[in-house]
Formats: C-alpha cells, structure tokens, sequence
C-alpha cells in the first residue's frame, strides 16, 4: 500500500450514515460507500482511452501440468526461520497477511521439522499399529487408499505458535510471522478408529505412542480417546496426496490438538498403558509457569483469532477499510469475533463467513472507516465452548512469560495518524 | 491450574454428543488388510523406552567413557560439558523460577530414561541413529553426571538408568488428560 498526500480529505467521511459507531466500525458501511463511490465516479472526468493491452493481441502461454502461481504472486512465500547449523531443524511460517478465505494453499502450509523433511518413496512405507493389541498389523499405503475415507477441514496449530508474544517488547514484523505457525487445510484419509478396531485395542490401553519416519524417528504419545474420537490417517491435503513436508505418504490428523501430534511420516502405533515420557512431551511442549511447576499434555489449543489485513508493516489512506482476520479454536466453532479500534474501550462484532465449522480456520471481516484518527485494532475471539481470548496482561498474570508454547493472547496493532501499522502490547 | 476432574468429564461428554453418528456409535468397518505380524517388537529400530526401563537394550556406560563420546559428537552443537552451543543447552545449574529461569536436562527433565531414548533415535543430528547401544548409555551416564545425579564410574544400563531419580521428576501438572497413577 502506497501512502497518499494527506489533502483534500473529507471532513465527512464518506458512507457513515448519521448516528453510525462512532469507532467508524459499521457492518453496513461498504453498502453505503458504495453507493458513494459510485456517484463520485461518474461525476469526474475519466479518460476513455485505455493503455495498450497486449495479451489481447499475442497468444498466452501454453498449457502447464501443474499450475503456479503468477510470477507477480512470488513474494507469497512462507518465512524460512532455521537452525543454521541444521537447516533441516527450524519452521517456515505461512503468510498469512497475503492470504484471503480459510484454506492455506498446500504449499504454504507452515513447516515444523526436527531433522528435515523425508522422501519416502510410498511403496516403501508401512505402518504398524502394535502394543496392546490383539494383533500387531502392518499396513501398506495401497492397502489404506482402499479403506473407507472421511474428508474434512482443520487447522493445524504448533504449540510454539505466536512465542514471540512472551517477549518483553512486541516483535515487528508481519502478521504472519508472528502468528503463521497455523495453517488449515482440507484432509481426506481413513478413520483411526477404524485401524484401532481391525487391530483389536486391549481393554487396559490408554495412549497411543505415535513414531515417524524423519531423522529423527519423532516420538510422541496420544491419548487414546482422542484416537478413537476424530484422528484422520491422513493421506490427502486439499485434494491431492500429502506433500512432503506434510508428512506425505502418511501424517495424523489431531483435531484441534497441538500441532506435534499431528505425526508426519507416521510409520508406527503402539497402543500403551502410559505415555512414553519422550523427549517431546517432556523437555518441549511443556510450560513452564512462574511457581517452578511445568503444565504437561496442554494438547488443546486454546481460542485465538487475529487481523490479518491489514498487517504490521501496512500504511492506510483513509476512508473505507475491511479489517480481515482469521478465528480458530481447537474446543470447537468460532462462536463471535468482536473487533476494537479503540485498544478493548468498546468492540464490534464482525461478520464470520460461512462456514464456521469446528477446529478449523474462520474468516472474519468488518468494514472500519478511518478518519485520521490513532487507533489501537483487536480481535477477540470466543469459541462454543465458552472461552474466551484472553487480554496479553491477564494471560502474562496467569502464566508468567517462561512457557514458551501455547501463547493466545489478543492480537493489538496500532495504527499513528500517519496511518502506519504497527505490533503493540495495549 | 490442572483441569478438575469433574470439568474433564464434562468435556468429554460434550465431546460425545457432538460426535457425528458415523464416528460416535457407527464404526466404518475397513477391508481388513493389514497384515498380522509375529512379535514385532524385536525388530523395531527404537523399540519405545518407558520411564520403567521397559524397551531399554542390552549395553552399558559409564560418564567416564561418555564425555569422549560427547567430546567427539555433541560439542559443535551442545558446547562444552552440555552449556554453550546452538542446539540447545543441556545443562543448566539455573533456576526454574524468577525472571530468568533455565530449564535444561539437570532442572527440567523428569526422567532419564527420555535422554536415552532421545538420543539414540536422533542424535547426532546429522546422523541419527549411529551410535551404538553402549555409546548411548556412556553419553547418557555423562549428562547424568554433569547433572549431579550419578558419579563418574557409575554404571549405567538397562537396570540402573530406570531407577535414577531426575531432580524435577515431579515438576509436572498434566492439563488435558487426568494422571494415572504410577
């Protein structure tokens, strides 16, 4: 967005009929502008003349066997954050400041690896479902495409998302790096349960040990109630077969549940009694709270929502604005979105576009005139369940700033009167 | 903190009326493909150790032999003696609380048998997997050591390791499912 000069700006703002919030929030204020708009056009002088176009006149491209996006899209790209010395060690957050709807494309979709991403050839690959079972099974990827398949949305979170909210001083940098370790796909693959069953589960089994097939054999333990719920074996990302880094040929899906335990390049289950106490439920995706004490198996990932659009970094002209955000919950649906303009004082609901459907990505849009004016923009999302996103203060009371991983707070981006945006703690 | 007991059940209740009927009471039956397997555990790569010492293998060491072992492999990422590095210090002498605390193997981690296990299925990273059972046990018994858990000559293998103590074994509030009892 290219900043204007600051001259001959209305003193009215356009399409806020009378007695309208005051904030400039206002549902109806795109149906009146509109029409305002409309009107200013047709009364100026528009050349008719346009520029040459010359796609009109030559023959476009060929055909391709897998599109790409344009070549002037090519700084939509994830944020590559690695461990130097292992490149393989380190996460790519999606941009979710360039993204529209509720889907991430596939190959935006974030990364979190521990020792790279795998090419498994899918003939190659088994997966064993062992333990305290009747029987120990082993499973091709040809045999489970010929299982019974269920399809649907859901957003995958890291429990390391948004860490950078604990930090003392509010990171500036894009929405989508702060908050890109979420993305939200359509999966398509065969029940758990149905797995679970054929192997024949032992009455005194509780967990699930879950293992990949990366460098380095990621362990991690489920409960086994959550397997039996909604886990998908998934095998399809929005339509097509898993990418690689998405676990391909076969990843877990946990609704709703942190994003480690969403295994990729599953190869074996091993139904336990316990948890195995790895490395990964012990040492990380544990937190640290102010009393000494760590709080363990945090699976659900609380209620969260931000603005995505604009976005630190943005310079508005005013006027007219939709304020853009996604919504996401891990107990549920998206119950409401309420914005502010005004730092939490007062706050708008804002529409959510169907559908809003559970553990999964909800876009929220409201129309905002903004007339010059400091402001402070929040989201605030509460789920069906009940919960709501929590003030950045109240979350840091709770919690203290040492746990790293489950970070919720409500989302602040100040906008000066020069109309710049900018990552605030208010 | 810990979610009460009563409001997990709750939960899970809610969970289960709001389940579509084919997951809730209509199981999908598959084409029962997957093929029985003889015990299979003998043949895994990293058999699951547990805090009880079940899945550890056979070998053993001690942190004499473990720090040439770590000298040799972990240093470029791990620093000296488990401080320093890029890959995460290991050993801390810090505290858990107050504004700056610092979890590491020593203070933080509740049960040895987890740096074994950790280690052998990823470490080195740059080659997982290729120490052998008794460099693992040595490099294990090293941290130990370094962590004030063990002495220097300390034997450990499958029988010892289960049975050391880690100073933070209780440190831990499970939320979103009850504790079991041990």
């Amino acid at each position: 967005m290219t900043r204007r000069k600051k001259i001959s700006t209305p003193t009215i703002p356009t399409g806020v009929a009378p007695g309208a919030n005051p904030s400039g929030l206002n549902r109806r204020a795109f149906l009146q502008g509109g029409l305002a708009l409309t009107a200013a056009t047709t009364g100026g002088k528009l050349s008719a003349a346009e520029p040459p176009l010359p796609w009109l006149h030559t023959p476009g491209a060929p055909l391709t066997n897998y599109g790409q996006p344009s070549e002037q899209e090519r700084k939509v790209i994830r944020w590559i954050t690695p461990n130097r010395q292992v490149p393989g060690n380190g996460v790519s957050w999606t941009p979710l400041h360039e993204l529209e709807g509720i889907i991430t494309p596939s190959g935006l979709h974030f990364e979190r690896h521990h020792n790279g991403v795998p090419q498994i050839p899918a003939d190659q690959h088994r997966l064993l479902v062992h333990g305290l079972t009747q029987r120990a099974l082993s499973f091709s990827i040809a045999d489970l495409l010929r299982y019974p398949l269920r399809t649907r949305l859901a957003f995958i979170e890291c429990g390391g998302n948004s860490n950078a909210g604990w930090n003392l001083e509010p990171l500036q940098t894009k929405a989508g790096y702060l908050h890109g370790m979420a993305s939200c796909s359509e999966w398509t693959g065969v029940p758990l349960s149905t797995i679970l069953d054929e192997a024949g589960v032992a009455p005194e089994a509780r967990w699930l040990v879950l293992e990949g097939a990366d460098a380095i054999a990621m362990n991690v333990s489920l409960p086994l109630h959550k397997a039996t719920d909604d886990c998908l074996l998934a095998l399809y990302q929005n339509g097509e077969r898993l990418r690689p880094e998405n676990g391909y040929p076969l990843r877990l899906l946990v609704p709703g549940w942190e994003g480690v335990l969403n295994v990729k390049w599953l190869r074996r289950i091993e139904l336990s009694r316990e948890p195995v106490m790895a490395r990964n439920e012990t040492s990380r995706y544990t937190e640290l709270q102010p009393d000494g004490k760590a709080r363990q198996f945090t699976f659900v990932m609380g209620v969260k929502s931000l603005i995505t659009t604009p976005s630190p970094g943005a310079v508005l002209s005013r006027g007219l604005h939709e304020l853009r955000g996604l919504a996401w919950s891990g107990h549920g649906r998206i119950k409401k979105v309420e914005i502010s303009v005004n730092g939490g004082k007062t706050w708008t609901q804002a529409e959510l576009q169907t559908p809003v459907l559970p553990q999964c990505f909800t876009r929220f849009r409201l129309p905002w005139q903004w007339r010059g004016q400091a402001a402070v923009l929040k989201s605030r999302a509460t789920d069906e369940a009940g919960n709501v996103q929590p003030e950045r203060t109240k979350l840091i009371a709770e919690r203290g700033r040492a746990g790293y991983f489950h970070y919720n707070a409500i989302v602040a981006w100040a906008l000066d009167s020069d109309g710049e945006l900018s990552h605030v703690y208010a | 903190m810990s979610m009460p007991e009563s409001r997990y059940v709750a939960v899970l209740l809610l969970m289960t009326l709001a389940l579509p009927a084919a997951a809730a009471g209509g199981k999908i039956a598959g084409p029962n493909l997957g093929q029985v397997l003889p015990n299979t555990e003998a043949a895994l790569p990293y058999p699951s150790i547990y805090p009880d010492g079940r899945g550890l293998p056979a070998g053993h060491g001690n942190a004499v032999d473990g720090r040439k072992v770590y000298d040799a492999q972990c240093t470029a990422c791990h620093g000296s003696a488990g401080r320093g590095g890029s890959g995460g210090q290991l050993i801390s002498h810090g505290p858990l609380t107050g504004p700056e605390p610092d979890p590491a193997v020593d203070n933080y981690w509740p049960f040895a048998t987890t740096l074994f296990d950790f280690t052998r299925r990823a470490m080195p990273m740059t080659a997982p997997g290729t120490l052998s059972n008794d460099e693992v046990y040595a490099v294990t018994a090293y941290l130990l050591n370094l962590s004030g858990v063990i002495g220097e000559n300390d034997d450990i293998n499958a029988e010892t390791l289960p049975k050391i103590r880690m100073p933070n074994r209780d440190g831990f509030v499970w939320i979103d499912v009850p504790k079991s009892p041990r």
